[in-house]
């Protein structure tokens, strides 16, 4: 495949289906990065000389390719963070404790990620909240009769991934946030999953607040996105005050902010990340979404199909559209698996994968988790399915 | 039997692998933060005896097995004696020296001390470590 030669990492005698935990960066981004060091390595929001006006360039350079990969209105709503973690609580802080009131529900499920989880139960036990959990049906995905079925009237804010991280199901966002808004509800949709491996537009999904992480997505780890509708984001108060998105303090009653994105950006920013991330938002581009969705959709089911024919493999989520596969084999536990894959130099992931709650739904505590990106292929699956395919010699091998 | 083989033992049947639910004994848990290992660790003492040590929980084979081994050794033991041999465990997975006699069959982590397998090595100690400590 001609995108192999672009990534460093893949010439390390590995087989890395770790895709969900982060991807691999192309040599394009690494260098952009490089470039920022050598090159211009002044602050931003300064622009007195060249290579600092340089910076403020390639800064905003980077949030329009965003603005434009996920279709944002404008410049405002797209907010750099340190990724979607520092997104979420972000909202959850800044935008929601200053107007739920006790008794307001929040819905999830027991899928997300624990970064989609402890902000809204911080919520939740400062003010009086409710969480609520959207049923999951058997194949352990959302439907929108469940998600009809637990909207109250005291529903606040629905907050679901995109993609779920452990089950690697595509939530039907646009429904959803269509029948929220109905309601008067939220929508926060945790894109972490998502914006890496399927086209995302705000304007058409029409959600209310947005959040991804530039390190799975071929950008550098550090940096991430919280968009928001800019209506809303007017009313985000800033987490962190300080240089950078202040107009004038003269006096603690007078203090003036910026307007947005920059009032969300207290000081310096990661600005090497930010512009590494609009050159992996470029190369993201450059090969298509469709395209990406495409190939790792085909790279599922090839692996799926194989896995499906050995009889002490149990495969956690036979139905999802995505790159993610869980799994067990029958009477080893994961980390061992995950031990012996290692041996022969596959990254797998192996545990709860941060979902902590999601047990409670699939009565498996933990599995073997393979994420697929593009740029892995069928040998590689191959030679994967081959390894787990002689449950002896698992077990002969796994210490 | 190899290194492998007495893990695999310890592993496929576990010693001393009860839940206590009596007051006479202390527990408590351990995990790892980075997977699921997730082992009780139950000790009766009296007189500053180990009089009974047992673990429940699930984990992977080297987290099982160590608890399985160590309860096995720890057994019997008078609380200042396990501290000793745990010092001892723990001093051989972090490259100092130690004394192998008294680690029995323990002993077989040896090679585990400077990989990820560490941690689980040394779950089950840690938790046994802790109530010793507050036994002493
Ligand atoms: C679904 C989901 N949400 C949120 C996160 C958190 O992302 P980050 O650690 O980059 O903030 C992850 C990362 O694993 C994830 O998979």
């Amino acid at each position: 495949m001609v995108f192999r030669e672009d990534f460093p990492m893949l010439n390390k005698d590995i087989i890395y289906f770790d895709n969900s935990a982060t991807s691999l960066k192309p040599k394009k981004v690494i260098d952009k990065m490089v470039d920022y060091y050598e090159n211009y390595g002044a602050n931003a929001h300064r622009g007195d000389y060249d290579i600092s006006y340089k910076v403020d360039i390639e800064y905003e350079n980077a949030r329009d390719e965003i603005v434009e990969f996920i279709n944002a209105k404008s410049k405002e709503e797209v907010i750099f963070t340190s990724g979607a973690t520092e997104s979420l609580n972000m909202i959850a802080q800044g935008f929601f404790a200053n107007i739920v009131e006790a008794g307001d529900e929040i819905l999830i499920t027991t899928s997300e990620h624990a970064s989609n989880v402890l902000p809204w139960f911080r919520l939740a036990n400062d003010y009086g909240c409710v969480i609520n959990f959207i049923p999951l049906d058997e194949n352990l995905h959302v439907t929108m009769e469940n998600v009809k079925k637990s909207i109250t009237p005291k529903t606040k804010i629905i907050a679901l991934a995109q993609i779920t991280n452990v089950v690697g199901d595509v939530r039907p966002i646009k429904e959803i946030a269509k029948l929220a808004h109905e309601n008067n509800i939220f929508l926060v949709v945790d894109g972490a999953q998502s914006a890496a491996h399927m086209k995302v537009d705000m304007q058409d999904l029409d959600v209310d607040f947005f959040v991804f992480s530039a390190h799975k997505m071929l950008g550098p780890t550090g940096v991430g996105v919280l968009y928001g509708k800019k209506e809303l984001l007017e009313n985000l108060e800033p987490i962190n005050l300080g240089g950078g998105m202040n107009e004038s303090f003269d006096n603690p009653k007078e203090i003036y902010l910026k307007d947005l994105p920059t009032r969300l950006e207290a000081g310096t920013p990661n600005i090497a990340g930010v512009i590494g991330f609009g050159e992996a938002i470029k190369y993201l581009k450059n090969v298509g979404m469709e395209q990406i969705s495409e190939r790792e959709r085909h790279l599922r089911e090839y692996l799926v199909e194989k896995l499906v024919r050995i009889p002490h493999i149990d495969i956690i989520n036979l139905e999802a559209d995505s790159g993610i596969v869980t799994f067990n084999v029958d009477g080893i536990f994961s980390q061992d698996v995950a031990y012996y894959l290692n041996k022969y130099n596959v990254c797998v992931r192996a545990g709860n994968h941060c979902a902590k709650i999601l047990k409670n739904s699939t009565g498996v505590t933990n599995s073997i988790r393979v994420s697929l990106s593009f740029y892995n292929t069928e040998s590689e699956i191959d030679e994967f399915v081959e390894l787990l395919k002689n449950k002896e010699k698992i077990m002969e091998e796994m210490i | 039997m190899d290194k492998r083989e007495i893990i695999l033992q310890h592993y496929s049947k576990p010693q001393n692998k009860k839940r206590m639910e009596s007051e006479e004994y202390t527990k408590e848990n351990t995990r790892n933060s980075s997977c699921i290992d997730n082992l009780d660790i139950y000790i009766k003492i009296k007189d500053s005896y180990i009089e009974d040590i047992t673990f429940d929980g699930e984990a992977c084979a080297i987290s099982i097995s160590s608890a399985s081994i160590m309860t096995k050794n720890l057994n019997k033991k008078s609380v200042r004696e396990g501290l000793e041999y745990i010092k001892n465990f723990e001093n051989m997975l972090n490259e100092k020296e130690y004394e192998q006699n008294i680690l029995k069959e323990a002993i077989v982590y040896e090679n585990t001390k400077n990989t990820s397998r560490k941690t689980c090595a040394w779950l089950p100690y840690d938790a046994a470590k802790k109530i010793l400590e507050k036994n002493i």
